[in-house]
């Protein structure tokens, strides 16, 4: 697929992408002026952004793969050592593409949704913070300026608390679950903002490629032997990164954050904000740090959270009875199986860890959507609200129970092709125990899908009487594309592989360029 | 003397310490909210300070402004004093979100003891 594109728009390519979704959402705001269907043109509006933006991520993944050399964007002009720079290559055009894609399909998703959780009212403000959120999160992963980053992230966490503090109107536990959410954001953010100041007074600069050349240059010169500044930089960064990417044990703010935010909210936090969060830590580990500074001892740190993760989360998730919190843990585990293919820090680990990006993005993504289509039929997200659903809701529930095979890496479904890599990396470096979380991880996931799959299809409703609808199109439609991709690219993972291992080279060749 | 140098980083790290503690110690959600914005204010402490130039002879430097003594002799570096009036922009409406859900939660609860939600929580579920 070919997008043409007037050379015009092709050169400012990096800076529309962020640019759509952020004054799509300032101008969001003044369809409140429509007396009656304000919410409605907000949404058209919406769905018109995300779709100009997603073509943008397109076009730009193809410019990318065009050329040997990353595409890099001044912002006025200014030489990146002074400006700011933001610079795409195969890593961030891929996972700009992945956010764009799930931004796209949970815009179009959340029409109804909203409508039924969010008071009429604040169509309008849901909306504009939403476009804003998204602009957040696409302008982290395309900036190349450190300082960029924190404001970015700030931006797109500061729009997340208040889309979940929303789903307040319904359940008076979300505005907890966001405060809460809010103060261990700010706490992993200003920890990455103080990480970003030690690199600073080192490198004098920002810029990222920048940064790393500078730190060649003093590890050259030898300076950076003992340098206790480059480490204490590196411990704030992988704090708040882990805080921001949710990894075990600093996970606690996500399953409530993700239980009580309204469904389509869910749907977006859930397959794009950690995934930009572990985009960071790549930059960081190897952009930044990559053949300066010896991670190695850290990324076995991070392992072995990642591993104590994967078995935890999946243990909570087998005993909650809200369906949206066993999607959560089982989060907070795919989290951790991504970090564990970069901790290993080999060519299949990255890009095991590159790919299940992609196919935890889709896979909860549409399972989160299904989640949110029961909610909008039946009212509740308990276990009892799914008793027999299957029945009714046929088509969301053999969705749901397809990403459910995605989650366990049943073959032929994507989740399978992440958890290939992963073992393959693992047995590479020699880990055997490492595979054997994997695989217990695998077990675990079947005892809770099976759980609920089993509800679903062969419980009893407690009302039989009670009859509910099927999800309308607009629902079906995006979580069916999502759900469709997972199956797709767990037989013909071509697509996802080559643009996995281009990364991967990238990222582990000193990470630029 | 070298010690009394870096006073300014030592006074940084104990008031991130303290809103640190705060944020974990208190119960009560405005006073952590209070708490998390002295720990960022600590880190703008931080980066002002990093900014001073101050040379090993003793001299320090002016300020970053066009003047004959900027002109000639060393000067502070304007970089991440510029980068703090972002980030104070930053902290202000981290507080205004989180002053604002408070403010839901007292409307919605009646309370914003941690102690007291929670137990408010249980009895609903």
């Amino acid at each position: 697929m070919d997008i043409e594109l007037p050379e015009s728009i092709r050169a400012h390519l990096p800076v529309l992408v962020v640019l759509l979704p952020l004054f799509g959402g300032l101008l969001a705001m003044f369809t409140g002026l429509v007396q009656r269907g304000g919410g409605v043109i907000a949404w058209a509006w919406s769905v018109l952004t995300t779709a100009l933006m997603l073509i943008c991520a397109a076009a730009m993944l193809q410019q990318v793969h065009a050329s040997p050399e990353p595409l890099v964007y001044r912002l006025g002009s200014w030489p990146e050592a002074y400006g700011i720079g933001y610079s795409v290559d195969a890593l961030n055009a891929y996972v700009i593409l992945v956010v764009s894609i799930i931004a796209f399909l949970t815009t179009v998703y959340a029409k109804d949704s909203v409508m039924a959780e969010i008071a009429n009212d604040r169509h309008h403000l849901f909306y504009s913070v939403w476009l804003l959120a998204i602009a957040g999160l696409i302008g982290i992963t395309v900036t190349g300026d450190t300082f960029n980053i924190y404001v970015l992230l700030e931006i797109s966490s500061l729009t997340v608390y208040t889309l979940v503090a929303l789903g307040g109107d319904r359940d008076r536990r979300a505005l907890v679950a966001s405060l809460k959410y809010l103060i261990l954001g700010s706490i992993g953010a200003t920890f990455i903002l103080l990480g970003i100041g030690y690199l600073l007074m080192l490198t004098g600069t920002l810029n990222m490629t920048d940064m790393h050349d500078q730190l060649v240059r003093m590890r050259e010169a030898g300076d950076l032997v003992n340098n206790r500044t480059v480490f204490v930089s590196f411990a704030f960064l992988m704090v708040g990164l882990s805080l921001k990417m949710a990894l075990f044990p600093l996970h606690l703010w996500l399953p409530n954050a993700y239980t009580y935010a309204p469904s389509a909210v869910s749907a977006l936090v859930a397959a794009t904000a950690t995934k930009v969060g572990v985009y960071m830590t790549f930059r960081f580990v190897f952009t930044i740090y990559g053949g300066v500074y010896d991670t190695s001892a850290d990324l076995q740190l991070l392992a072995l959270c990642a591993c104590l993760g994967i078995v935890v989360s999946s243990l909570s998730a087998i005993r909650q009875m809200n369906v949206k919190k066993v999607l959560a843990y089982s989060s907070v585990g795919q989290i951790a199986y991504i970090v564990l293919g970069f901790s290993l820090a080999n060519h299949a680990g990255v890009t095991a860890s590159v790919i299940h990006i992609f196919n935890h993005a889709i896979i909860k993504g549409g399972m989160f959507m299904a989640v949110g289509a029961v909610a909008l039929r039946t009212g509740g997200t308990k276990i009892e609200d799914f008793k027999g659903i299957g029945r009714q809701m046929p088509v969301t529930m053999a969705a749901f129970t397809v990403g459910g095979c995605g989650l366990i890496g049943v073959p032929l479904t994507s989740g399978f092709i992440s958890k290939w890599y992963l073992v393959q990396a693992a047995m590479q470096e020699g880990y055997w125990g490492v595979a054997g979380v994997v695989l217990l991880g695998g077990v675990l996931a079947i005892i809770y899908v099976w759980r609920l799959v089993e509800i679903i299809w062969f419980g009893t409703p407690d009302d039989p009487s009670k009859r509910v609808k099927e999800a309308p199109l607009s629902m079906l439609i995006p979580m069916w594309i999502l759900i469709g991709a997972s199956l797709y690219f767990g037989v013909d993972a071509t697509w996802t592989a080559d643009s996995a291992q281009a990364a991967a080279s990238l990222l582990l060749n000193g990470g630029h360029g | 003397m070298e010690s009394f140098g870096y006073f300014n980083y030592w006074l940084a790290i104990v008031i991130i310490m303290i809103g640190f503690y705060g944020v974990i110690a208190r119960r009560n959600l405005l006073k952590q909210a209070i708490s998390l914005g002295l720990f960022q204010t600590g880190v703008f402490l931080f980066y002002v300070t990093m900014g001073v130039y101050r040379s090993p002879d003793g001299t320090s430097g002016v300020a970053p402004i066009w003047t004959d003594a900027a002109k000639t002799g060393p000067f502070d570096n304007p970089l991440p004093h510029v980068l703090m009036l972002t980030a104070i922009v930053v902290s202000v409406s981290t507080l205004a979100v989180a002053v604002a859900i408070i403010v839901s939660i007292q409307r919605k609860y009646g309370t914003i003891e941690e102690d007291e939600i929670l137990e408010a929580d249980k009895r609903d579920s």
